[in-house]
C-alpha cells in the first residue's frame, strides 16, 4: 500500500501519520505539501492533526481550499481512501467531503487524554481489522471535536452505517456520540481521535494499529 | 467600498462561548442576562464600484469560505 500525506502550515501530527504508515506498510509515505497541485498515485491519502491556518476563521476552514485538497476531492471521487485525523476530520467536513461541522468542545475545555471508542462498522476499509463492538483505547487532543449535524443528516448516517466510531464516555459532547464517520461510499473516514497515536506499547495503547494494518490488508 | 458581515451560530447550534460569557456577565453582577450568543465580525475593503455587484460577490464569500452554513448564518451590509 502506498500512501501520501497532506501537510499545511501548522499541522503537527504528520509525523506522527508517518511513522504509523510506515510500521504498518514498510514504506515511507510521501510527504504533499498543501501548495502542491499534484499527488502521486497512491492507495490512501492522510490529512493529519495539528493547527493548520493556526485555526483561523474555523478549524480546518481555509485548509479545505488549498489546491492539494482540490485533488484529494478528485480522488475520493475516484474512489481513493481518504483518512482525516482530528484536524484531517475539521478539513474534511469544510471541504464537504464528510456531512455536518466540528464545534468548540461543550466544556469548553481543550481535552488531551486517552477515550474509549466503541467501533460501530467493521465491514469497511478503516475498520476491517476490527469487530463491531470492540472497544479500543485511543488518545484525542482537540478543543474543537463536538461533532454537529442536523437530525436528519445523523439518521441517514445511522441507517446507512456511516459511523465509524462512537466514545464510551463522550469527552466534547458530539452529537450521538459521534467520534468518526465515513461518507456515503465509505472511502473517506473522519476521526477526532488519534489511531496514530496508538501503535506503540510505549503510547499506552497499540489500539490504533490495527486501523494501519487493515487498510494495508484490505488494499492489497 | 466596505463590506460588512456579520456571521452568527444557527439557532439550535450549541453556543458554549456565549454561555461562558453569560456567566461571567452574572459574575460582574449584571442581572436579566438571559441567553448570550457569539458571533463573527468581519470587514472587508473592496475595489468594486457597484453596490449589487459587490453584494453578489460578498455573498459568495460567504458561501465559499466566510461562513460555514452548515452551522452559521450571515449577514451582508455593503457601503
Amino acid at each position: 500500500m502506498n500512501a501520501a500525506i497532506v501537510v499545511f502550515p501548522g499541522s503537527n501530527r504528520e509525523q506522527d501519520a508517518r511513522a504509523a504508515l510506515l510500521q504498518a506498510t514498510g514504506r515511507e509515505p510521501v510527504m504533499v505539501w498543501h501548495r502542491d497541485t499534484e499527488i502521486p498515485d497512491v492507495d490512501l491519502i492522510l490529512i493529519p492533526g495539528g493547527f493548520s491556518y493556526g485555526d483561523y476563521l474555523r478549524c480546518g476552514a481555509m485548509a479545505a481550499h488549498s489546491p492539494a485538497m482540490r485533488e484529494v476531492a478528485e480522488r475520493a471521487k475516484k474512489g481513493v481512501a481518504v483518512l482525516g485525523v482530528c484536524n484531517g476530520f475539521q478539513v474534511l467536513a469544510e471541504a464537504g467531503l464528510l456531512p455536518g461541522a466540528l464545534l468548540r468542545n461543550a466544556s469548553l475545555k481543550f481535552v488531551c487524554r486517552n477515550v474509549t471508542l466503541r467501533v460501530e462498522n467493521s465491514q469497511t476499509l478503516f475498520t476491517s481489522g476490527y469487530e463491531k463492538g470492540q472497544t479500543l483505547s485511543v488518545p484525542v487532543a482537540h478543543g474543537e471535536g463536538n461533532y454537529f449535524a442536523e437530525d436528519a443528516t445523523l439518521d441517514r448516517l445511522e441507517e446507512r452505517g456511516q459511523i465509524a466510531f462512537r466514545y464510551v464516555g463522550n469527552p466534547n459532547g458530539s452529537a450521538r456520540d459521534i467520534a468518526g464517520i465515513f461518507n456515503e461510499t465509505k472511502n473517506v473516514l473522519g476521526m477526532m481521535p488519534h489511531p496514530e497515536n496508538a501503535i506503540d506499547p510505549l503510547q499506552g495503547s497499540t489500539d490504533g494499529f490495527p486501523l494501519f494494518s487493515g487498510l494495508v490488508q484490505a488494499l492489497s | 467600498m466596505k463590506a460588512k458581515v456579520h456571521i452568527t451560530l444557527k439557532p439550535g447550534v450549541l453556543d458554549p462561548q456565549g454561555r461562558a460569557i453569560q456567566h461571567a456577565l452574572a459574575s460582574l453582577g449584571f442581572s436579566g442576562v438571559d441567553d448570550v450568543r457569539q458571533g463573527k465580525y468581519i470587514e472587508l475593503d473592496l475595489g468594486d464600484t457597484d453596490h449589487s455587484q459587490a453584494r453578489a460577490r460578498v455573498d459568495e464569500m460567504c458561501k465559499k469560505l466566510l461562513a460555514n452554513t452548515v452551522i452559521e448564518n450571515y449577514l451582508v451590509e455593503i457601503g
